[in-house]
């Protein structure tokens, strides 16, 4: 992760561009919270501190910070340290867009059969095991998962169309 | 004192019937997977084991969660030996030189004094618990807002000034927690604030969330941006070899002892167990005959990194049970067990809920015990996990995740939070800002801001009741000297530095 090369641009994001992105980010969701707090009001009611006395204090001193950090960032030197190269970030990407798609079904499909399917195509995609192999597991652990929680210790998981079809 | 004896043996009472032992076996083997599988550690863990104790009463289920804790820092230790990867921060001292002794063949060794100096570090946490932690909280019982705000100022600060990464980056961090913490009703006035209009912001961010989210997720995603694959060690692990190292082991005693008090010290001031097992590690290469040659594979340097993480994994739990403050991200998912198993934590535990309380410090002493049997029995079993392509590990983590994510309002919504923290953790792991004082922020924002407010009404707004008795006073004190800490470190060891140079001009 620390090879150092000339010029950042072509192996992957520069350390450098990240930290700004990270720090301006911070700040961002500070100036929200400023801004929230403001709504509710920052000063003194009649009852004591108004609901927003307490953010808008947290929500400057993480502006303040982020400044000290961005000017961190911006008067060190260019070293060309890479974020990650850009296959990393491919490979990282790789997970979180199945990990999203999964999120994302589990209120409409449930979550056995959307974790199901989430470890059969792990399994398959990543894996390159055989499909029998991959979708045996990827029934299996839901199968289980099933037992343990909503038999064994009473806790009830999201269901879709096919627990409704089986009973449950 | 008396009392308190009697209370353990109650607590003991309670950790033996059967149905508590089987959970506390059941704890242990989970929490050792937990700790030896890459993105699950000690504070996710649990997070997600969590919903399995809804439907137990309190002792049982913070028998069987803090189980999963000492298991999980059990676990760390066998990946950071056979595999040279640590499955818990804290285990990363551990590969110095445990890796060295599995690669010449020592890895029984290695694995056997692992064990036994994190058994003596939590063994000698618990006693300091046994014996501090009701005195802690009688004291702490008189406590009123002003009090308990020092109190949480001083844990932060120390944050701040014992972390490793830069300060404004913890002091980001921490204040990001605050702000999420405060997202929802406020508790004072019963208004909502920050939702912006949004129906699934009214419940706020709640910490579980981002537990499982930051550490879960986040770890998962740089495990594989590393594209990790496991090359390691056999395991063989038996008696002739754990009775040989044990019959070694006592010569280390004052190794240990520092190591203990190292961790304990880290503990309970929230630093927490991977400075420990630094700290430790560094004194004891100092200090030791043998300094010079570890990082070869020398029995020292794995009993020293241990031993203190264990001591301080340990002792994070005193100002947990008697101030209500938790001293690592761990304990702050125990303290959040607590709330949902609808116990106040702090002072008042001790005279209300004794029962719980004594039932958890008893299953600290066995649940170590048991511990230490288990994974001297099942090393090889639990290497064997590691075994498993990563490919099938990471979709089983990642539903798991889920579930626990979804489990802790039975909301689907959370289950998308905890994606968006898992992405923020990536990026804010990557670039050095820690998590911890975020997640302990977020849990303690609520309280922290209780504490100001009630001050600050007391006091028609004036920031003086904060220096207003003695007590209060020193606290707060000792909070700044903890922030300011590396420029006070920094101004020290130039003084010291220029005084020796006018003795030498001398």
């Amino acid at each position: 992760m620390s090879d150092r090369i000339e010029e950042t641009g072509g192996a992957g994001p520069s350390h450098r561009n990240v930290e700004v992105g990270v720090a301006v980010f911070i700040a961002l969701l500070a100036l929200i919270g400023i801004y929230g707090s403001l709504q509710v009001g920052i000063g003194w009611a009649s009852d004591g501190p108004r609901a927003g006395f307490f953010p808008f204090y947290v929500s400057l001193i993480i502006l303040i910070s982020c400044a000290v950090n961005l000017a961190q960032v911006l008067m060190a030197e260019r070293d060309g340290q890479v974020f990650a190269y850009w296959n990393q970030l491919r490979q990282v990407g790789s997970v979180l867009l199945p990990t999203i798609v999964y999120v994302l079904a589990i209120p409409y499909s449930g979550i056995y059969v959307a974790s199901g399917v989430l470890i059969a195509f792990f399994m398959r995609w990543f894996g390159r095991y055989a499909w029998a192999i991959a979708i045996g597991v990827g029934v299996a652990v839901p199968v289980l998962t099933f037992f343990m929680f909503e038999i064994w210790f009473l806790v009830p998981l999201p269901k879709g169309p096919l627990e409704n079809v089986l009973g449950y | 004192m008396l009392e308190d004896i009697g209370n353990l043996f109650h607590g003991f009472a309670v950790v033996a019937q059967p149905f508590n032992l089987a959970l506390m076996v059941l704890g242990i083997v989970l929490g050792v997977i937990v700790g030896v599988l890459p993105g699950l550690g000690g504070a996710n863990g649990i997070a997600i084991l969590l919903p399995l104790t809804f439907s137990m009463s309190p002792t049982s289920a913070i028998i069987m969660l803090s189980c999963i804790y000492w298991g999980a820092l059990f676990g760390g230790a066998i990946t950071s030996i056979l595999f040279n990867i640590p499955g818990e921060p804290w285990s990363v001292a551990t590969t110095f030189d445990g890796y060295p002794m599995a690669q010449k063949g020592q890895a029984g060794e290695a694995l056997t004094a692992a064990f036994t100096s994190s058994f003596v570090g939590a063994l000698f946490a618990v006693i300091v618990i046994t014996l501090v932690a009701p005195l802690v909280a009688s004291f702490a019982l008189e406590f009123g807002p002003p009090e308990i705000f020092s109190v949480y100022f001083l844990a932060f600060c120390s944050f701040v000034g014992l972390s490793k990464e830069p300060p404004f980056k913890t002091v980001a961090s921490m204040m990001l927690g605050f702000a999420l913490g405060a997202v929802g009703l406020d508790q004072m006035t019963g208004q909502l604030r920050m939702t912006f209009g949004f129906p699934q912001m009214l419940n706020g961010f709640d910490f579980l969330i981002a537990v499982i989210g930051l550490f879960g997720i986040g770890e998962i995603l740089l495990t594989m941006e590393e594209g990790l694959s496991f090359r390691g060690n056999a395991a063989k692990l038996n008696m002739k070899v754990v009775v040989q190292t044990w019959a070694k082991l006592p010569r280390y005693w004052m190794l240990s002892l520092r190591s203990c008090l190292i961790g304990c010290w880290m503990g309970i001031s929230p630093a927490g167990a991977t400075p420990a097992s630094f700290m430790s590690y560094g004194i004891a290469k100092r200090i030791s005959k043998r300094g010079h040659l570890f990082g070869t594979g020398e029995i020292e340097g794995v009993v020293a990194p241990e031993t203190a993480a264990h001591a301080a994994g340990t002792s994070a739990l005193l100002p947990m049970i008697s101030l209500g403050v938790p001293g690592s991200p761990t304990a702050a998912v125990l303290l959040g067990g607590l709330l949902i198993w609808g116990l106040q934590p702090g002072p008042l535990l001790f005279t209300e809920q004794k029962d719980f309380v004594w039932g958890l410090i008893a299953s600290m002493y066995m649940g170590n015990i048991v511990g230490l049997i288990i994974v001297l029995t099942c090393v090889p079993l639990f290497a064997a996990i590691l075994r498993i392509p990563f490919s099938v590990i990471a979709p089983i983590i990642l539903v798991f995740c889920a579930i626990g994510a979804y489990t802790v309002h039975n909301n689907t919504f959370d289950v998308v939070m905890m994606v968006v923290f898992g992405i923020a953790g990536y990026f804010l792991k990557k670039t050095n800002y820690p998590l911890a004082p975020m997640v302990l922020a977020i849990v303690l924002g609520d309280k922290a801001e209780e504490g100001f407010r009630q001050s600050l009404l007391a006091s028609q707004g004036s920031l003086s009741v904060f220096w207003s008795t003695p007590l209060v006073a020193t606290i707060m004190a000792l909070g700044l000297i903890a922030l300011f800490w590396p420029i006070i470190q920094n101004a020290l060891t130039r003084a010291r530095a220029s005084v020796q140079r006018l003795r030498a001009a001398q």
